[in-house]
């Protein structure tokens, strides 16, 4: 087949892909409902145990639940790392992946399309997290424009730790140890400015921690839109950090598939 | 062999083997000491100025957390043998197990054995790492025995709970079903902050939550004030005797299914 066929036939490819993707991930409830209700349920939690934080100098929101509305949509993305790297797993663990490679299908139709699932349960997500802050009583300072930012940014997010997961799956052909990842990601959202204001934790050591872990950075970019207004440094770090995960875990994705498709 | 004698060999046969295990697959046992520390961590570290917040009564916000997150570990040590349980009936050992015990009940109160054996030695080793980073005991010996006799009630609590769903749903599929209704249970007590500073409905839920009571005995308990320890231990033995029952008609349950 010729580069330019090739090229030709990726969009089509993809578009097969990412509705196979669709698909799959709509008919499984067990990947779309837990990510959803899990991060739901502990901003429930967090917004009434932690309300008196509000009353701490200096805290930048008169409103626990309008601070911590950012956590679900953060947490939701995190899960996309085992969605996309589950999925990719299961391809590889039940030989679809193998037939797969038999056919003139491209590496980036590959991934696009796996990453399409995890968009789809991003974007549910997004819906499902904003609407249950408004109803809650939280306002977005950045009004509706800033709503469309937080969808776009979670998304960015999303497909960014998708790639994360999508590389485990591939490296390791299992399910099992994708799942692995999980507490790793949870390690990393909690121990960030997830539940207090980077200036406002007392501890040395974890202000530190917080302040390396790009996850902070993130948050704070979703975070600004809901408390803040338009926080242009706090949006640029966001989207710069989601990109820069992304194009990192796509790189080491496309390598991970590479040699995949050797072993096969 | 007298039927006392072949019962405690069951036990100690059905403990040694869990033990062995979890000593063998460190992968079983990680978990369960590596999430209070690090609960302790995200807890303590990332939230110690709301131990400033005016109405915070309490000495110290690590003791505060540490407090929770021992209880919690006690609660969820019990259910990760419920893992083991769930695991055993997947590959048919639990039926084999059942088989060959003439009372069946053996087999259950064996891994109720290893569920305290580990939460022993979690506790040790949690207690030794947040001494060594900061936490200040109030309590004395006395009052820390008494914390520790909490906990271990609410270990075996939530071991029974985890061994009644798992011996009426019989699959490790049936995690979730476990660990769910623990984590609500745990999280809609005073995590965070003192009841007198909570709003909203978890300030109602937590007033009927009896983890409400037992960790804040427990919390009273490390500060060397001790405060409605008998409410505490009524609610955790309560709770314990309604999981023995809800473990045993699980045990039946699980016994005319044919194991």
């Amino acid at each position: 087949m010729s580069g330019s066929t090739a090229k030709a036939l990726l969009p089509t490819q993809t578009k097969y892909l990412a509705w196979r993707s669709l698909l799959r991930t709509a008919r499984q409830p067990i990947i779309i409902v837990p990510p959803l209700v899990f991060p739901l349920f502990l901003l429930a939690i967090n917004a009434s145990g932690l309300d008196a934080a509000t009353s701490i100098p200096g805290f930048p929101a008169d409103s626990y639940l309008a601070f911590a509305l950012a956590f679900p949509f953060m947490q939701g993305a995190i899960f996309a790392t085992n969605t996309a790297g589950t999925n990719i797993a299961e391809d590889i663990g039940s030989g679809f992946f193998n037939r797969l490679s038999l056919t003139p299908m491209r590496g980036p139709s590959l991934l696009a399309g796996q990453l399409t699932g995890v968009l789809l349960i991003g974007t549910i997500q997004a819906v499902a997290f904003l609407a249950a802050g408004l109803a809650a009583g939280a306002a977005i300072e950045s009004g509706v424009v800033g709503a469309l930012v937080i969808f776009v940014l979670t998304l960015a997010i999303a497909a960014a730790f998708g790639t994360i997961g999508l590389f485990a799956g591939l490296r390791t052909g299992s399910g099992e140890a994708v799942q692995g990842l999980f507490p790793v990601m949870f390690i990393l959202l909690f121990l960030s400015s997830a539940a207090l204001p980077r200036d406002l934790i007392a501890q040395d050591w974890f202000q530190t921690v917080a302040t390396i872990n790009p996850v902070s950075y993130l948050i704070e970019g979703l975070r600004s839109l809901i408390i803040t207004g338009w926080d242009a440094e706090a949006l640029a770090l966001a989207f710069a950090i989601a990109i820069a995960i992304f194009t990192l875990g796509l790189a080491a994705s496309t390598i991970a598939l590479r040699e995949r498709l050797v072993r096969t | 062999m007298s039927r006392r004698g072949r019962y405690l060999s069951v036990v100690r046969t059905v403990a040694w083997r869990n033990l062995h295990s979890a000593v063998r697959s460190p992968a079983l046992f990680l978990p369960a000491l590596i999430f209070p520390l690090f609960f302790y961590m995200a807890f303590a570290g990332g939230l110690s100025t709301v131990g400033d917040l005016p109405g915070f009564d309490y000495y110290d916000y690590n003791a505060f957390q540490f407090v929770f997150v021992l209880l919690q570990s006690a609660a969820f040590g019990g259910v990760f043998i419920g893992f083991a349980i769930g695991a055993d009936f997947d590959s048919g050992f639990t039926r084999r197990l059942f088989l060959a015990a003439q009372d069946r009940s053996a087999v259950i109160a064996g891994f109720g054995v290893a569920a305290v054996i580990r939460a022993a030695l979690v506790w040790a080793m949690v207690f030794a790492i947040a001494l060594l980073t900061g936490l200040e005991v109030a309590g004395n010996g006395v009052e820390l025995s008494g914390l520790i006799g909490l906990a271990l009630i609410i270990n075996v609590a939530f071991f029974l709970f985890a061994a009644g769903v798992m011996t009426r749903l019989r699959t490790l599929q049936a995690a979730p079903a476990m660990q769910i209704p623990v984590f609500m249970i745990l999280m809609t007590a005073p995590i965070y902050v003192p009841r007198d500073l909570l709003g909203g409905w978890i300030e109602t839920v937590s007033e009927f939550n009896p983890m409400t009571a037992i960790i804040e005995a427990g919390r009273s308990l490390m500060a060397g004030d001790p405060f409605h320890l008998a409410l505490a231990f009524t609610a955790a033995t309560a709770l314990a005797a309604v999981l023995f029952v809800f473990a045993r008609t699980g045990l039946r349950s699980a016994e005319a299914a044919g194991g």
